[in-house]
């Protein structure tokens, strides 16, 4: 909808949202574990992603593969609220992202 | 039934369901006639242009009846724009304004103009620098903000904007549908605009304030009414009951709005430590009194508010599956917070302290059996 953002940078005062997500998207690391979420409405795809990412290793990387414009939001929110890290969100050629977190305990 | 869902529709002042019964008899003829029915009407409209004109710090000759909130920003947003053509055609506003005002965006957009959005912060409050930045750009034809969000109820840093668009020499428009009656309105705006149903006066009376020296074009064709700025008959009665409702409110808000506010630090505090995993979303402080917004994690909005409403509560939410929308509210996204399981609870002025208390009570139990419905332990 909208072609042009001031303060993208977050400059000053408090972080901008959705800076995390625009500086890093496109960046895409080798995952451990990939979540197809393809077609599932929120919450489903963050449930997956709760559920499972205990079963990749301390530091690795969980994949979601999500085409619900909710979890383009919701995947880097939950990050922050449970202290995992949101590597970046990649746009796919069969629409939607894969957003990529790691494992931080 | 509780209800919890002012910031959508205030429910009727009792001043303003006298005001409308009596003005239903004293003022239903033409105001622009000149026959006594015709003048008693036309005297009415004018007590309540000059009561409105007052406490949103006007003057009379200033203010506009329109037939809604969103027709006032709409001919606020595209008759200023029109007026200023030849300074140029950016328009600048926040991330997060009303559908109203980013819908009067994008046709300002479809008709070759340009749009720049100032983000928000975490808390939905857009940084006054940024937007200091963005207006003084060459070329930039008007500037909008909110003067509080109405979704998370976050303040928006309205004051700095308006000296910033000042030394610019860009008109303001204020979006005050949240606030008005309820705040003191920040003071510099060129253009101001609020909603009649929001402050507890009848639905169907929007206010369009344009100061004197502003350039404003209407989008419309020519119309005789409203000093030619609104299309159509006055809805008098309508009108001299949203003016009766705003200085009802205005004399109440003082104590009114610190009732309200000490309830909403109450949800504030009190969902989080009630219910795992809530992350309650605005700004704690620099806030509207009555407005209170959470997301809970694992649970989806419509499943939420279809609970509430069956256990007796009315609330709204900005998860998307919600008000038949499939994207989540631009508000949350722009904030980045989390969108799903999202709840708004707005206090109306007849909320009881009980209510809050009943709603604390359903509330976990509700987002208990949802998460478990989901398989989430």
């Amino acid at each position: 909808m909208w072609r042009k953002r001031s303060g993208a940078g977050g400059e000053t005062g408090e972080p901008r949202a959705e800076a995390v997500a625009e500086t890093q998207a496109g960046t895409r690391e080798p995952a451990a574990l990939t979540i197809d979420a393809l077609g599932r409405k929120c919450p489903i795809p963050i449930i997956m992603l709760a559920d499972q990412i205990n079963q990749v290793p301390m530091g690795a990387v969980v994949e979601v593969l999500a085409d619900d414009p909710a979890a383009y939001t919701d995947i880097p929110a939950w990050c922050r609220l449970k202290s995992h890290a949101h590597v970046g969100s990649a746009e796919i050629p069969q629409g939607g992202w894969a957003i990529q977190v790691r494992r931080n305990y | 039934m509780v209800y919890l869902d002012a910031a959508s529709t205030e429910p009727l002042h009792p001043a303003a369901r006298d005001a409308l019964l009596s003005a239903l008899d004293a003022g239903w003829a033409d105001p622009a006639r000149l026959y006594g029915a015709a003048r008693r009407a036309q005297m009415l409209l004018e007590q309540a242009r000059a009561d409105v004109a007052e406490v949103l710090g006007a003057r009379p000759d200033e203010v506009v009846f329109t037939s809604s909130g969103t027709q006032a920003v709409h001919l606020g947003v595209l008759g200023t724009l029109n007026g200023r053509r030849r300074v140029g055609d950016r328009l600048v506003t926040g991330a997060v304004e009303h559908s109203s005002v980013l819908h009067a965006a994008e046709e300002h957009e479809r008709g070759g103009g340009t749009v720049d959005v100032v983000g928000v912060s975490r808390t939905g409050r857009v940084d006054a620098e940024v937007f200091a930045r963005a207006v003084s750009a060459p070329g930039t034809a008007l500037a909008c903000l909110q003067t509080a969000n109405h979704e998370v109820g976050t303040l928006q840093p309205v004051e700095e904007a308006a000296a910033a668009c000042q030394e610019a020499g860009v008109p303001l428009l204020v979006d005050a549908a949240q606030s008005a009656g309820r705040l003191p309105l920040p003071r510099g705006w060129s253009v101001l605009t609020a909603s009649a149903h929001k402050w507890g006066g009848p639905a169907g009376v929007g206010v369009l304030a344009v100061r004197k020296g502003t350039r404003w074009r209407s989008p419309y064709p020519q119309d005789e009414r409203e000093r030619r700025r609104v299309p159509g008959f006055e809805n008098v009665p309508a009108i001299v009951a949203a003016a009766a409702a705003l200085r009802a409110t205005a004399e109440e808000a003082a104590t009114e709005n610190a009732r309200l506010s000490a309830l909403v630090d109450r949800v504030r505090t009190e969902v989080p430590r009630l219910v795992p995993d809530v992350e309650v979303v605005g700004d704690p402080v620099l806030r509207l009194p009555h407005i209170v917004t959470f997301s809970c994690l694992y649970v989806e909005g419509e499943a939420l508010l279809t609970e509430l409403d069956r256990a007796g509560f009315a609330v709204s939410s900005g998860s998307s599956c919600t008000a038949s929308t499939l994207r989540p509210s631009h508000v949350l996204e722009a904030m980045g917070v989390l969108t799903h399981g999202n709840v708004r609870v707005s206090l109306p002025r007849s909320v009881s302290e009980g209510d809050v208390d009943r709603f604390l009570a359903a509330l976990p139990d509700i987002v208990r059996r949802i998460r478990a419905s989901l398989g989430v332990r």
